[in-house]
C-alpha cells in the first residue's frame, strides 16, 4: 500500500526537477564571475541594439563639419558631448557604435538561424541515413565548400545588389557547410553506440530516435560551432562592408567603421579602436557564453562541478 | 506450439576493408549457418569466447542487425520479412538487456524518463498511469521510487543494471535477450542481479537468451546451453546432459576450465593450445581442429554437421 501512495507522487518529478535545474543553473552562474561578466556584456549589446533609436546620444548618420575628428571626451581637445570622439564627417562614434551592433548582431544571429538549422538537418539525415543520402549531401557541401567564401558572396552581393538583407543572404549560402559536417561527424559517431541501438530495440521511430535523443545528446560541440560562427559571420559582414559590399553608407555598422576609420588612424586611433573593442569583446563575451551553456546542457558535466 | 523461437540456416558476414586501392573485400563470418530452437518459457544459455558471435546472434534475432541470409522465426511468424513499422510493434514482444546498461541510457533523461520511453514510443500509458506503471516496475526491479528522478549515472552498477531490466519489462515482453548481463556489474550484487532475473521469469513467463562467457553463470540460469565456436554452434543441449556429458572437445575444455567448489573432485586442467582462429579465414573443415587434440584428418577437410545424439543433444564432430 505504501508503494501505491508513492507512486502518486512520481507526478511531480518531472516539473520539480526541471525548476531545481534551472535554480542551480543560475546558482552556479552567480558564482563564475567571468561568465556572469560575459553574459551582461552580451545582454547589454543586445539591449542597446534593440533601443537603440533611446539611448544612442545623437543621430548616427547626420554629421557636422565643425565637430570633425574629435577624440574622446578624456582626451585633450574632447567634447563631453561625444564620449568616444567623432569621424571625419561629425558623426558621434558611440552613436554609430550602438546603431552599427544592431547591424553586426543581427546579420550574425540572423545567418546562424538560418544556416544553422538548415545545415544542421541537413548534416543529421546525412550522418544517420548514410549510403546515397549521405554521399549526396556531403559532395555539396564539398563543391560549395571548395569555392572560396568571400567571391561567393562578393558575387552574391553583385547581382542581387548591396544592402543588410542580401549581405545575409550571401552569408547564409556560404555558411551553412559547416554545421551540415559538425553535425554529420557527431551524428556518425553516435550512430553505433549502445545508446541508439537501444533506441531501436525499444522501438523507437527514426525521427525519435534521431530529434529526441542524438541531437541532444551532440547539441554541446554544436552549439559551440555556433557561437564560433556567429563571431565569424560578424567579422565577415566587417569584411564586405570594409570593401564596399556590404553595408552602404550612411548606414553604419562595425566593419564599416574599421573601414572607413582606416584611412585617419594616424590621426584618429578612436575610429577604428572602439569598434574593433566592440567586436572583439563581443565574440570573446559570446564565446564563454557558449561555454557555459554547452555544459549546463550537460547532466554528466552539471554533477562533477 | 511450443517453440517461441526458431533459428534457421542463420548467416551474418560482415564486409571488412576492401574497396578503392585496398584489395578484393573481405567478411568476417560472424555467425555462419546456424539453426537452433528456443522454447517458451525457457532459458536458452549461450556461450563461447569473446568474439564468437554469440553477441551477434542475439543481435540478430531481435533484427537489430540484417542478417546475410537464413530465417528466425517467432511464434511461426519470419520476422526477417517484416518491414520497419511491422518489426517495431514487433519489438513490443522482443526486448534487449545490454552488457553495459549505462551506455545503453540516453545521459539527459532521468531514470523515470528512461523507463517511460517504451511506453511513450508506443503509446501505451499517459500522464498519471504512467507514473503509476513506472513505479511500478521500480518496485518490481526492487529500486526505490527516489530513484526515479535521479540521473542514471549516480546510480551503482547493480542499480543501473536493475533500471535497464525494469526498461525491458516495461512493455511486457515474452522474450528478452540478455547480452551478457551481469558482466559490467560489480561482483557482490551479481547474484542479487541473477536472481532478479530467475524471479522475473517464474513472474512473469518470460523466455530468455542468455548469452554468456561465464560457464557458471550459464549452469545458474539456463535450461538448455548452446556452444558456439568461431560463428558455428558447435553443441547444444539440455544444461545437465551438457554440463555431464559434454562430446565436442570444445565443450570439454570449456566445463574443464570452471573451478569447482568441492577440491576433492577437483580434475585434470584441459588446457587448449593456440589462438582463438580468426572469422575472416576459418579453418577449412571443423573450425575447432587446429587445437583439438583428438583431430583426425577428416576434421580439416570435411565441416562436421549438427546432429543429435540423443534426447535432443545436438553436436557437431567427426570424432565424439
Amino acid at each position: 500500500m505504501m508503494q501505491r501512495a508513492s507512486a502518486k507522487s512520481t507526478g511531480a518529478y518531472a516539473p520539480a526537477s526541471a525548476k531545481n535545474r534551472a535554480a542551480e543553473s543560475l546558482r552556479r552562474l552567480w558564482k563564475d564571475k567571468v561568465t556572469l561578466v560575459s553574459l551582461l556584456f552580451v545582454l547589454l549589446v543586445i539591449f542597446s541594439a534593440l533601443a537603440a533609436p533611446v539611448i544612442s546620444p545623437h543621430d548616427p548618420t547626420k554629421g557636422s563639419i565643425t565637430n570633425r575628428l574629435k577624440p574622446p571626451f578624456w582626451v585633450e581637445g574632447g567634447d563631453p558631448r561625444f564620449i568616444l570622439g567623432t569621424d571625419q564627417q561629425g558623426r558621434d562614434v558611440l552613436s554609430r557604435i550602438i546603431w552599427g551592433g544592431r547591424v553586426s548582431l543581427t546579420v550574425g544571429f540572423v545567418c546562424v538561424a538560418i544556416s544553422g538549422a538548415f545545415g544542421t538537418l541537413l548534416g543529421l539525415i546525412s550522418g544517420y541515413f548514410g549510403k546515397w543520402v549521405d554521399t549526396l549531401i556531403m559532395r555539396i557541401v564539398d563543391i560549395q565548400s571548395s569555392f572560396p567564401g568571400l567571391l561567393v558572396a562578393l558575387t552574391f552581393v553583385m547581382v542581387l545588389g548591396p544592402g543588410m538583407w542580401n549581405l545575409i543572404a550571401a552569408l547564409t549560402f556560404n555558411g551553412w557547410m559547416v554545421h551540415a559536417r559538425m553535425a554529420r561527424s557527431q551524428v556518425l559517431s553516435m550512430r553505433e553506440t549502445t545508446m541508439v541501438e537501444a533506441a531501436r530495440a525499444i522501438g523507437c521511430p527514426t525521427s525519435r530516435t534521431l530529434f529526441g535523443h542524438i541531437f541532444p545528446n551532440i547539441i554541446s560541440p554544436l552549439i559551440t560551432t555556433y557561437v564560433l560562427e556567429i563571431a565569424r559571420i560578424i567579422g565577415a559582414e566587417a569584411t564586405m562592408s570594409f570593401l564596399g559590399y556590404g553595408i552602404q553608407p550612411p548606414q553604419s555598422s562595425w566593419g564599416l567603421m574599421i573601414g572607413e576609420g582606416r584611412v585617419y588612424i594616424a590621426q584618429a586611433w578612436w575610429l577604428v579602436t572602439f569598434p574593433g573593442v566592440a567586436i572583439a569583446l563581443t565574440i570573446l563575451c559570446l564565446n564563454l557564453v557558449g561555454n557555459w551553456v554547452r555544459t549546463e546542457l550537460d547532466p554528466l558535466h552539471r554533477t562533477r562541478h | 506450439m511450443n517453440e517461441l523461437i526458431v533459428v534457421d540456416k542463420l548467416v551474418k558476414y560482415f564486409p571488412t576493408g576492401g574497396g578503392f586501392l585496398a584489395g578484393p573485400k573481405q567478411y568476417v563470418r560472424a555467425v555462419d549457418d546456424i539453426s537452433f530452437v528456443i522454447r517458451k518459457g525457457e532459458t536458452f544459455g549461450l556461450v563461447g569466447e569473446s568474439g564468437c558471435g554469440k553477441t551477434t546472434t542475439g543481435r540478430l534475432i531481435l533484427r537489430l542487425i540484417e542478417p546475410t541470409s537464413g530465417k528466425i522465426f517467432y511464434n511461426g511468424q519470419d520476422i526477417t520479412k517484416l518491414n520497419e513499422a511491422q518489426m517495431r510493434q514487433m519489438r513490443r514482444k522482443m526486448q534487449l538487456i545490454f552488457q553495459d546498461a549505462f551506455s545503453s541510457f540516453d545521459p539527459r533523461n532521468t531514470v523515470f524518463d528512461i523507463i517511460a520511453e517504451p511506453l511513450r514510443v508506443h503509446n501505451l500509458a499517459s500522464g498519471a498511469e504512467l507514473c503509476e506503471r513506472v513505479a511500478e516496475l521500480l518496485v518490481t526491479v526492487g529500486l526505490e521510487q527516489r530513484h526515479a528522478a535521479e540521473y542514471p549515472h549516480t546510480l551503482s552498477s547493480g542499480q543501473k543494471q536493475c533500471v535497464g531490466i525494469a526498461r525491458a519489462l516495461s512493455l511486457n515482453p515474452e522474450f528478452i535477450v540478455a547480452d551478457e548481463p551481469i558482466s559490467a556489474v560489480d561482483v557482490s550484487v551479481r547474484a542479487q542481479v541473477l536472481n532478479l532475473m530467475k524471479d522475473l521469469q517464474d513472474k512473469f513467463g518470460l523466455t530468455y537468451l542468455f548469452i554468456s562467457h561465464d560457464m557458471s553463470v550459464i549452469k545458474f540460469l539456463s535450461d538448455r546451453v548452446g556452444v558456439m565456436y568461431v560463428g558455428k554452434l558447435v553443441e547444444y543441449a539440455e544444461k545437465r546432459e551438457l554440463f555431464k556429458h559434454p562430446m565436442h572437445p570444445y565443450s570439454q575444455a570449456l566445463l574443464a576450465a570452471v573451478p569447482v567448489e568441492d577440491p576433492s573432485e577437483r580434475h585434470e586442467r584441459q588446457i587448449l593450445e593456440g589462438d582463438v582462429p580468426s572469422p575472416i579465414n576459418p579453418p577449412s573443415g571443423c573450425r575447432f581442429h587446429t587445437r583439438c587434440s583428438y583431430a583426425k584428418p577428416i576434421c580439416a577437410e570435411e565441416e562436421p554437421l549438427l546432429e543429435d545424439r540423443g534426447g535432443g543433444h545436438y553436436v557437431a564432430c567427426h570424432v565424439f
